[in-house]
């Protein structure tokens, strides 16, 4: 039984293939103008690499912002559920997934079962997801993949106090002016964004095990220090943690195809 | 008696030279180098142009948000001070000042005596700020200076319905990709600003004259936009609307002086 994901968010898409349980495709795009595009092209390399066509899927589930209009999505669900039950399947003593997207960021909380407790959202202001690092990492022109590890050579990081990515630009633009080291403000720059999540992460609370899903996951720089300001160690995924999404999906198109849950 | 006021915002640096409430020289410089630098070099600028030395400068006072790092102030005073003072200067009817920066909008409300009585500003999101409409014109590659002019072709402006700067980056390129008019968005960026004015300048309560001064009150659409909202005729100094504040710091500096016995 073939079973596929596609989760169609604002900066990236991703596509995930399951046979009878065993995940044997994904892949990760950058979007194109428009989501049943980019849902189009990011499930046509999933599925070329796992040797299957369209008419192989069973079933298909599309989560993230532009889930609505994927044409060769059999349902959708949103990406809130599809990473609570994704990370939680993956490592099931999982109860909080923080995900920080390319344009929002999301704390979950799980049951046992992976469904959804509670969650928060802030998805009005940059400030604490993907698009501030990456408004920042164009200032500091260097590669939104760049920031983590050359933050992690900093001694003294840069102190950003404005919450706004815009105040924040004129603080690191300053810090430029001035000739601190790269490392500092892209340090600087980390620490204001775990600054934002931990903000988000208080007001839903946590409860251990937790883990990150979502591009920004992949930022160790970020990712430390959020573990130091939560004091909790995340745990670790054994898949890319942007793909979590389309995990879950995946995971729903199963429950729907046989009859239970959505 | 020479005195000196520096403006130092988050994105240009304004100054003014000024003798017995005539203004000599003024400049505008953006800020691409270490603040010290900049307001240095702007100082060296404004002086050349008026004819004269540091030395002849009888007092200076820096303000903006970069207002610490002006080398040669002799002290600091808040934006809201200078706006009004300058305000003032330039339209003594003023009792509304709306000033639209880069990064900043602040509305004051001042007596018939200058003294202010009320003001609001935005401190902590930067939305319908000079910023705004310049992340729009770079995700649209538009220059600055053209975006009232391609607003104004705009028969049914698009909804832009982010507020933060980043997000509505995204947001107007999402528009263009779905085939909206450019002058539709270019206009429904100018709306959404508008908006955010008018939510911070309402509360001080706004009453004729009205001055609109900062950059952005150069773009003609911002303007009649804000005419179309608040139902008052906004008003323009005679002068670069970017200096107001610089001018206020000069004659505060001024006044200053004025006190000091002996001058």
């Amino acid at each position: 039984m073939i079973l596929a994901g596609c989760d169609v968010g604002s900066l990236s898409a991703e596509a995930l293939v399951m046979k009878n349980g065993t995940i044997i495709a994904a892949e990760i795009i950058k979007v194109r103008p428009r989501p049943e595009q980019s849902a189009a092209d990011v499930m046509g390399l999933a599925l070329a690499n796992a040797g299957l066509g369209y008419s192989d899927i069973d079933y298909c589930v599309a989560t993230g912002y532009g889930r609505e209009n994927i044409p060769f999505a059999n349902g959708n669900v949103s990406e809130i559920s599809c990473h609570g039950r994704g990370a939680q399947w993956l490592v099931p003593s999982i109860r909080t997934v923080i995900d920080v997207g390319g344009q929002d960021c999301k704390v979950i909380r799980v049951d046992e079962e992976g469904r959804l407790q509670n969650f928060v959202m802030n998805d009005k202001c940059a400030a604490g997801t993907g698009r501030f690092l990456e408004f920042m990492a164009k200032l500091l022109r260097v590669g939104i993949e760049d920031l983590g590890p050359s933050a992690l050579e900093s001694e003294a990081p840069v102190s950003i106090t404005n919450v706004c990515s815009v105040y924040a630009e004129t603080e690191v633009l300053y810090s430029v002016y001035e000739g601190r080291a790269t490392a500092d403000i892209a340090a600087g720059i980390n620490r204001a964004m775990a600054e934002r999540v931990r903000a988000l992460v208080k007001r839903v609370g946590v409860e251990e095990d937790v883990c990150l899903t979502g591009g920004v996951a992949k930022n160790a720089g970020v990712v430390k220090e959020l573990e130091e300001m939560l004091r909790v160690e995340p745990r670790g995924l054994p898949i890319d943690p942007q793909l979590v999404g389309a995990l879950g999906a995946c995971l729903f198109a199963n429950d729907q195809l046989h009859g239970s849950g959505a | 008696m020479f005195t000196v006021g520096c403006d130092f915002g988050a994105l240009a640096a304004k100054i003014a030279v000024m003798d017995n409430g005539r203004m000599l020289s003024s400049a505008i410089r953006g800020i691409t180098a270490a603040p010290e630098q900049v307001a240095t070099d702007l100082l060296n600028a404004a002086l050349s142009d008026a004819g004269l030395r540091a030395a002849d400068v009888g007092c200076s006072i820096s303000t903006g948000w970069g207002r610490k790092r002006v080398p040669f102030a002799d002290s600091q005073v808040g934006e809201g001070a200078c706006l009004a003072r300058g305000a003032q200067w330039l339209l003594p009817s003023t009792r509304t000042v709306i000033d639209i920066g880069g990064q900043n909008i602040r509305a004051l409300s001042i007596n018939d005596a200058g003294k202010i009585v009320d003001s609001n500003s935005n401190d902590k999101c930067a939305a319908g700020s000079g910023r705004f409409l310049e992340v729009a014109a770079e995700a649209l590659e538009l220059k600055l200076g053209d975006m009232a002019a391609v607003a104004a072709r705009s028969r049914t402006p698009a909804k832009v319905s982010s507020q933060c700067c980043v997000f509505a980056e995204s947001e107007v390129v999402t528009l263009l990709n779905e085939g909206r008019e450019l002058a539709d968005i270019v206009a429904g960026v100018h709306d959404s600003i508008v908006r955010r004015i008018v939510a911070i300048a309402g509360p001080v309560g706004i009453k004729e004259d009205v001055l609109v001064c900062g950059g952005c009150a150069k773009n003609e659409r911002l303007i009649q936009g804000l005419q179309a909202h608040i139902k008052l005729e906004m008003k323009r100094p005679e002068v670069d609307p970017q200096l107001v504040g610089a001018i206020g710091a000069a004659l505060l500096a001024q006044d200053r002086l004025r006190k000091q016995p002996g001058t």
